[in-house]
């Protein structure tokens, strides 16, 4: 049953490992970059939404919309041909994040102005009776709150990142669904490769969502 | 007698067309307990937040110390403060609300503190002791680590008046704080007002518990319609009522002013 000759499963899955371990290393990392300054970006985004003037708000309405608008195989094509274009060097790998984290940030602002927005305005009223200003108001006061109301939809646009990085196998970022591709190649065990690669992609997510689920008990006590 | 404490001259606020303040004067001085009473829609809340500077408004101005808070006039115009020197100025203000208004990610002490360390700049030990002592005075040196959600309204009200104090402003407002309360819950809100009161706290009180306003007002002022229809001190208010509307609005509270 075990059986690690060629042309078994397990065999083939041992010949590829290391192409297979790069390339999950390769699925997180550009994950975790994206998620990462997508959601910085976002967060930032997501309070000039609801706080700045209204010409800068306008300029991150355009850039939210726009970014939502487009097919996210769009904007990798664009970055990752269109820097080429202006004569700009970047790696497929780094164009890519480039490109997600770009689309992920429109994602966020929505979620972050989202938040924000359904704090009660007698919170705001209450940090400005104690004579707060702007920032310390917002920093203390409102994004603690926000960030509790932010944790299920972030997990939600986290996980549709981890997924969006497939797509990067096209701009030939050696990740997960690409080592997986190449493997099958060679031993045309179509099934059984990319049942594993999903499961990979499961473990990713289910990770994602079980942080999700434990932000959500820590912030429990935070109810109106 | 002396420059009064808080001065409010001709204020005028509406919302689009609709003038919900039409000229409101009013004076109060050091360590007095004023009461603003009338119906809903006549303007005490909104008066009340002008003071706070919550609200803005189109014409009049309001003193603090002798000092114009919320505006400036430059070149002849009106023009809102900064928002730096609004916040100081909010800072000298306490602001008790209807929804007490608690921040729901902090226990009892730290909402308590928070203003404290982030405006008033304390450390946070000596902060922290100020806190326990207000809460202590209000009665919730149990209750100090609990978060809102685990207080009762009542408590969360207690809460929300250390939380104002403890900043020692010069005057507290209180608007209708005790209007989300279960009835067997007012009392203890109230007696910690009354405790604050004779221990010679300025405050507005916008309030719909006659006997309070009655044994603990020094000066009542009854509002109708966005303007101030009679003021004086309560036995005075209530037992000789200029206006029909004053007697209408009194004779709400089930004779209890002998009407």
């Amino acid at each position: 049953m075990f059986s690690f000759e060629r042309g078994t499963f397990l065999g083939e899955v041992w010949i590829a490992r290391f192409s297979l371990m790069n390339a999950m290393a390769t699925t997180v990392e550009l994950s975790f970059y994206i998620i990462v300054s997508g959601t910085l970006l976002g967060a930032l985004l997501g309070v000039v939404l609801v706080y700045a003037a209204w010409p800068f708000r306008l300029l991150v309405r355009v850039y939210v919309d726009v970014m939502r608008g487009i097919p996210v195989l769009v904007l990798i094509f664009f970055w990752f041909f269109g820097l080429a274009f202006f004569k700009i060097h970047v790696s497929a790998f780094w164009s890519g994040v480039m490109a997600i984290g770009a689309f992920c940030a429109a994602h966020m602002a929505e979620t972050v102005r989202g938040a924000i927005q359904s704090i009660p305005q007698g919170q705001t009223e209450a940090a400005k009776a104690i004579g707060m200003t702007f920032v310390p108001r917002l920093w203390y006061v409102i994004l603690p709150q926000a960030a509790r109301r932010v944790v299920p939809p972030w997990v939600n646009t986290a996980v549709e990142m981890v997924k969006a990085t497939t797509l990067l196998s096209i701009i030939g970022v050696v990740e997960l669904l690409l080592a997986t591709q190449q493997a099958v190649a060679r031993n045309y065990m179509i099934i059984e490769f990319y049942l594993a690669a999903a499961f990979c992609f499961f473990v990713i997510n289910f990770t994602l969502s079980q942080i999700g689920a434990y932000l959500e008990r820590r912030f429990a006590y935070m109810r109106y | 007698m002396p420059a009064p404490l808080l001065r409010a001259i001709d204020i005028h606020k509406s919302y689009d067309q609709t003038e919900v303040l039409k000229g409101i004067d009013l004076e109060v001085y050091q360590g007095q307990v004023v009461a603003l009473i009338g119906s809903s829609g006549s303007g005490k809340t909104t008066f009340l937040r002008c003071v706070n500077l919550l609200e803005e408004y189109q014409q009049g101005e309001i003193d603090l110390d002798g000092q114009p808070i919320g505006y400036r006039m430059a070149n002849g115009r009106r023009q809102r403060l900064s928002e730096r020197a609004v916040s100081a100025q909010r800072a000298r203000i306490g602001f008790v609300f209807q929804s007490f208004n608690l921040f729901p990610h902090m226990t009892a002490e730290q909402n308590v503190m928070l203003g404290l360390t982030k405006v008033r700049g304390m450390a946070s030990g000596e902060a922290r002791e100020r806190a326990r002592s207000w809460l202590d005075r209000v009665g919730l040196s149990q209750r100090r680590d609990h978060y809102p959600y685990q207080l009762s309204g009542g408590q969360q009200q207690r809460v929300a008046i250390a939380r104002a104090v403890a900043m020692e402003p010069r005057l507290v407002l209180f608007d209708e704080v005790t209007s989300a309360l279960d009835p067997e819950l007012v009392a203890e809100v109230l007696g910690v007002m009354q405790d604050l009161a004779k221990s010679g706290m300025t405050m507005i009180v916008v309030s719909h518990e006659m006997l309070f306003v009655r044994d603990v007002a020094d000066r009542v002022v009854f509002m109708d319609g966005g303007r101030i229809v009679q003021e004086g001190p309560p036995a005075q208010v209530f037992k000789n009522p200029e206006s029909e509307r004053l007697r209408a609005f009194l004779g709400r509270f089930h004779g209890l002013f002998g009407a």
